[in-house]
């Protein structure tokens, strides 16, 4: 059994209750009794997407927590409605590109039997909330940040007075001073903390990716562990007043925070705060409680670490692909769905099929979805692991590639969304093709590619990211230097005039061939542009 | 639950008081006009202003002039949080898929631009048995239930 929330009958009924209200708004829609306006922020609302072929379905995956039955399902979905895939996306959920509409409603009936939906994945409202891949797992955690992402979950969901917002509001929570999760580039981080023994938060608001990136400031050092929801309530309400609805690209909380200044917004929360008080909005300790419960440690079986390193390719992968358990003789293992030439987060009805199977068998029937649109198994024994790899590499799941410089984050760009200026995923393919036969040299690299300013791809925050721009028609790509989206977080910066998609893919060379020819001794490409900073890049570009 | 009719039709309200006819007046005539009994909240108005004011008001009227724009959800909780008990009239680009958030948030009459039948009203509040969280409506939240 899988660790991780199960839903009572209340949450049953409610997912129930959204199936039904959007089947019926769905056959209002059919039926000419609502305008494609009136309907679109219902079918957004319920994670539909009208893209450039058909309507795309974005399944929530709370804070990336699968059980082998959500996968099993995730697959038959793909089977069912779509062309036999999905996507795993760069917040934790997975994507289905080919759905009627008409369809719709069943898929969502078909989600609610494993405890899914698709409930605000898009819209105007609080997202499904993200967290840390490895919760539960990581030896560097204060706390599973798991059942906060699950109590904020159930709070924002049909929130009546934040379903209009200004614009998405997207939500991650950690628990460790390493951030897996880009939590600050999110329009609120959550990092539980520890003060004087006593659990809480420090929330930072105001960070995102878009057109104008922002690294979100912290709002207030410590919330204690039961205001958390009166906290992000006063948040949310200030955002709703104040944020700005006159300019979409300007209406995200962060452009508000960078408008009034931190402490001018800061000092809007607290008294918001201040009046929220006596109005009992915290859940008791009670439901924290019963929450947490679900979380509890798995029954590990006591084991010594070490595994058999003989077979070469599988040494390979176990020194790329694997993260430190807190458990002896235990690992979690990345799945990467990044395999040279392929879609970045694509998998096959099949491989999850499979990828389920093998969550039942060799990870306590878990299985996670992370931002670099890769899945984990986090629970897998030592003993089991060439066993595992053997059985993903007989599917083309074991590239060893985590963090290296085919384990691209790249958005659907041109080739499915009605917005790109340019193409991602054939970059992403070209770039990956060229740089894997040395991406072991080149250590820790991660290459982010959007097809238009939005930045769906995290451009910003790649140590490489490249940017898709309409140059007088013709599909051109800007590169940028120096992002991070970890703890350490920066916003990338601009190389300068942009190439054409065979230039693009020679200029990454040119800048990781004179990464090699600078670094220091164990410098990721990263702290090399840093020490260096951007001038013998450009040279090496343009001079 | 009683109806009301306006010049596009009748409209539903959830009051067993009788409707205030006076006008709304915007905000600023009302602060200015000590007898005034309604007035008209606009998206970007600071409902708090009303705050010393809420023991002669009768009638919020607050505006959706389109209904994307959810500035007036909090302006309603905020009335009803200050202990305001009179009537919340969602007026403006009102649709039936929102008005079961409307009434959360402490609206008890709609006048919605296109007229919404009440039967269509009833069969919308009536998809959700419970809610997640408190709001200003009575509804006891779920976590509430749990843990009764
Ligand atoms: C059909 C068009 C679009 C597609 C296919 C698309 C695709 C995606 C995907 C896959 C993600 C990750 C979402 C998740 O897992 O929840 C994403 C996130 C994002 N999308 Fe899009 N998107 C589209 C339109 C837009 C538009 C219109 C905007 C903004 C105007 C936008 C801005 C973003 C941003 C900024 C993020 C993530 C970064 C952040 O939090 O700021 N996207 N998009
Ligand atoms: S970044 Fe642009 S091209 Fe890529 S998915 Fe987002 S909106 Fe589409």
């Amino acid at each position: 059994m899988a660790t991780m929330y199960k839903y009572d009958d209340y949450d049953q009924t409610m997912v129930d209750a959204r199936v039904a209200e959007f089947r019926d708004q769905t056959a209002r829609r059919l039926a000419g009794d609502l305008t494609e306006d009136q309907f679109k922020p219902l079918r957004l609302m319920n994670g539909l997407y009208l893209q450039l072929h058909a309507y795309m379905l974005r399944v929530a995956v709370p804070y990336g927590t699968l059980s082998g039955a959500q996968m099993h399902m995730l697959a038959t979905i793909a089977r069912k409605y779509d062309k036999g895939y999905g996507h795993f996306t760069t917040r934790q959920n997975i994507q289905y590109n080919w759905i009627q509409l008409k369809d719709a409603p069943d898929i969502l009936a078909d989600l609610a039997t494993v405890e899914m939906h698709a409930i605000q994945t898009s819209g105007n409202c609080i997202r499904n909330i993200s967290s840390d891949q490895f919760a539960g797992v990581a030896a560097d955690e204060v706390v599973d940040p798991r059942p906060y992402a699950e109590l904020l979950r159930q709070w924002s969901s049909f929130h009546p007075e934040f379903s209009y917002l200004p614009r998405k509001f997207k939500i991650a929570v950690i628990a460790s001073d390493e951030d897996r999760a880009a939590m600050r580039l999110h329009d609120i981080g959550i990092q539980m903390v520890e003060k004087d023994g006593a659990l809480g938060a420090k929330f930072f608001a105001g960070g995102g990716m878009g057109r104008t990136p922002m690294i979100g400031p912290c709002v207030r050092e410590f919330v204690p562990v039961d205001e958390l929801i009166s906290f992000s309530e006063a948040v949310l309400r200030v955002y709703n007043r104040y944020g700005r609805r006159d300019n979409k690209y300007k209406a995200r909380i962060k452009i508000l925070v960078h408008e009034m200044g931190i402490d001018a917004f800061r000092a809007e929360v607290d008294a918001e705060y201040e009046k929220m008080q006596p109005l009992d909005l915290e859940p008791p300790r009670a439901e924290l409680k019963r929450i947490e419960a679900f979380f509890a440690p798995p029954a590990y079986e006591a084991a010594e670490d070490g595994y058999d390193l003989s077979d070469p390719d599988f040494a390979i992968w176990a020194e790329t692909n694997l993260f430190p358990h807190k458990v002896p003789g235990y690992a979690a293992a990345t799945i990467s769905l990044k395999p040279v030439g392929g879609i970045p987060g694509d998998a096959s009805a099949d491989q999850m099929d499979l990828i389920a199977d093998l969550a039942a068998r060799y990870s306590m029937d878990e299985v996670r979805v992370t931002h670099a649109q890769n899945l984990v198994l986090p629970n897998v024994k030592q003993a089991d692991l060439y066993a595992l790899w053997q059985e993903l590499d007989g599917a083309g799941l074991a590239p060893a590639n985590l963090d290296r410089a085919s384990d691209i984050i790249a958005c659907p760009g041109l080739d499915y969304c009605s917005l790109a200026n340019a193409r991602s995923i054939p970059i992403a393919q070209r770039l990956a093709e060229r740089l894997a036969p040395v991406e072991r040299r080149l250590g820790d690299l991660q290459i982010k590619i959007s097809g238009c300013i939005n930045a769906c791809g995290h451009h910003h925050a790649g140590h490489i990211g490249i940017l898709g721009v309409d140059k007088k028609g013709v599909e051109s790509y800007q590169l940028l230097l120096g992002g991070s989206a970890a703890e350490d977080v920066s916003l990338a910066k601009i190389t300068g005039p942009g190439f054409d998609e065979h230039g693009i893919v020679d200029a990454v060379e040119t800048v990781t061939n004179l990464y090699e020819s600078e670094r220091q001794d164990g410098e990721r490409f990263l702290d090399t542009y840093r020490r260096l900073g951007m001038a013998p890049f450009k040279e090496a570009l343009y001079g | 639950m009683a109806e009301q009719q306006n010049n596009k039709g009748s409209w539903p309200r959830y009051r067993d008081d009788a409707p205030v006819n006076s006008p709304a007046v915007t905000l600023e005539a009302f602060v200015e006009q000590p007898d005034a009994v309604a007035v008209r909240i606009e998206p970007g108005a600071d409902v708090r202003e009303l705050i010393p004011h809420l023991g002669r008001i009768k009638l919020v009227e607050i505006g959706f002039p389109v209904f994307g724009d959810g500035r007036n959800y909090s302006a309603a909780r905020i009335l009803r949080e200050e202990g305001y008990q009179g009537e919340i009239r969602a007026e403006g680009d009102v649709l039936l898929d929102q008005i079961a958030f409307m009434r959360r948030c402490g609206v008890d009459s709609f006048a919605p631009a296109e007229p919404i039948a009440a039967e269509a009203a009833e069969r919308a509040l009536g998809f959700w048995p419970e809610v997640y969280q408190p709001a200003a409506d009575a509804r006891t939240p779920i976590w509430a239930k749990r843990h009764g």
